[in-house]
């Protein structure tokens, strides 16, 4: 198995498109940075100015925590497009370069096989979320410094001390890695039913997009079919970010206000991982290769 | 008769504005007893702890350092950390209120707070342009105290400050303050880090909006007529 990881690791690392993923990263979070840092005062007097019209916010509110944050919020919605790119390339791939019917006479299960594919398939966008993780969370520190963390949310403010935020990013890292190896598996599933590349990618990109929509918008139809929807709980990382307060309203350091959303969202995705990765196994252990 | 009626009328309201402009008398020299106890303080450097309490704001309880300067400069500083404080507020000191002679002073009687008593008074500005309209003061008599202050601002509503006091009484400088004010009319910016949770019910987001803040000040220390730099201010 390990074998068949390395050498699938090999074909991933081996094709330029690879590094697309990592190049549209690199290249947006630096231009993102770059204008923050160069217009930043003005970039929060505008995000700020109806709060600042009753309050007076004093510190370095625009420091690397707020930034890395601001990013996560932007790249976590095109990550996703990025993973698709590779997942759903996995077997298709193959199968439009003619060497699945060959790779299968090695005395290797089909189960093996796939789940194989989908380890290194994981392990890439594993290294996407840590380069991720390195330009927006460590470099935005670099340059921006670090200091206390304020989120608006819909209806109240949090401001988090600048020493109860690194874990938080650290959980919140993990949760997107689950949200994303999600992606991963969808993209995986489809790739078994096309011979070409492109029909996988467009189907994935495809489905994320929709169930994102279905996911934001709040018409009661679907509500009901929110709850089930993987799109809806990729965003709960955000939950890492809220706060329990005591009976005098000062916040309860190291805590996270709903930790039950976050468990339940991360059981979610995991079922869903593993119902993709189940499928896959099914159909493909029965599908008829002629390529 | 008619004439004694006449004379009893007139040495009636005599005497009621003579005990009015004696009680306003009273009021003015007590606030100028109390201006002259803050007058010694020239400048001072205090450290404590902040806590706010406004429904709509998770905020950590964190250590601040408060600088003031005569006649009015005032700065507060979270140490290590981000301060989101109502605006203006905060600023409003004792020492700033009454550090010009530039108002009227009106006594309208007595009051308890906090189980002392004390003599209630009003401070009308009697210049124009000033930003504050109105402060009501209780002061309590014996020890030359501000024990709660209620000042009304052009720009930033109406402010209640509590304050208590101890080492530093001789000074005229409180141990802990507590401010008061209203959070109905404070709005929340939408899209600051692209949140787009579901949103919350009006009436949720009103009560939240509905109630009064408070920001409490427990100083631990005063450096006091120490100097102080200008520059700290800015």
């Amino acid at each position: 198995m390990w074998t068949l990881l390395q050498i699938e690791l090999y074909k991933i690392f081996k094709r330029p498109r690879t590094y697309i993923a990592f190049v549209a990263i690199t290249s947006l979070i630096a231009i993102v940075q770059l204008g923050l840092k160069a217009d930043g005062k003005e970039y929060m007097d505008f995000v700020l100015a109806d709060l600042k019209n009753s309050l007076s916010i004093e510190g370095n509110a625009l420091n690397g925590y707020f930034v890395c944050y601001v990013l996560l919020q932007l790249l976590l919605v095109h990550v996703p497009l990025l993973i698709a790119l590779i997942a759903a390339d996995m077997i298709s791939g193959e199968a439009n370069a003619g060497t699945l019917r060959f790779l299968l006479t090695k005395p290797i299960s089909r189960t093996e096989f796939i789940l194989a594919k989908f380890m290194a398939a994981t392990v890439y966008t594993l290294m996407l979320l840590v380069w991720l993780a390195i330009l927006a969370l460590f470099v935005s520190m670099l340059i921006f410094g670090t200091d206390d963390m304020i989120i608006v949310k819909n209806n109240y403010l949090v401001q988090l001390e600048h020493d109860d935020i690194f874990w938080r990013y650290i959980g919140a890292f993990c949760f997107a890695a689950l949200a994303m190896t999600t992606v991963a598996a969808l993209g995986f599933f489809l790739s078994l039913f096309a011979e070409n590349s492109i029909g996988p990618i467009v189907a994935t990109m495809s489905v994320i997009i929709v169930a994102t929509i279905l996911s934001t918008m709040s018409i009661p139809l679907f509500n009901k079919i929110k709850p089930f929807m993987f799109t809806t709980h990729m965003v709960a990382w955000k939950e890492f970010f809220d706060i329990k307060v005591d009976a005098n309203n000062s916040n309860i350091k190291g805590t996270i206000q709903h930790p039950e959303r976050i468990f339940k969202s991360a059981i979610v995705l995991i079922v869903h991982i593993a119902g993709f990765m189940a499928a896959s196994v099914y159909v493909f252990k029965r599908k008829d290769i002629l390529s | 008769m008619k004439q004694f009626c006449k004379i009893f009328f007139l040495f009636t309201v005599g005497i009621s504005l003579w005990l009015t402009a004696s009680s306003q008398q009273d009021a003015a020299t007590l606030v100028q007893k109390v201006k002259a106890k803050l007058d010694l303080v020239n400048d001072y450097v205090a450290t404590g702890k902040m806590k706010t309490d406004v429904t709509f704001i998770k905020a950590p309880v964190g250590n601040v350092k408060v600088y003031y300067k005569k006649p009015s400069k005032f700065k507060l500083k979270r140490d290590g950390g981000i301060s989101i404080l109502p605006k203006g507020g905060v600023s409003v000191n004792m020492g700033s209120i009454v550090s010009t002679n530039d108002f009227d002073v009106i006594a309208s009687g007595e009051e308890t707070i906090a189980g002392i008593k004390t003599k209630k008074v009003k401070l009308l500005p009697r210049n124009e342009n000033s930003d504050v309209v109105l402060t009501t003061m209780y002061i309590d008599e014996a020890n030359l105290l501000i024990r709660k202050a209620i000042t009304t601002t052009k720009e930033n509503g109406t402010y209640e400050i509590e304050m208590s006091y101890g080492k530093y009484s001789n000074y005229g400088l409180p141990d802990k303050v507590v401010f008061g004010f209203n959070t109905k009319d404070y709005k929340m910016p939408k899209g600051i880090t692209m949140e787009f949770d579901d949103e919350p019910k009006k009436s949720e987001a009103e009560k939240l909006r509905n109630k009064k803040g408070r920001v409490e000040i427990v100083y631990n220390s005063y450096i006091i007529n120490k100097g102080l730099e200008d520059n700290v201010f800015k």
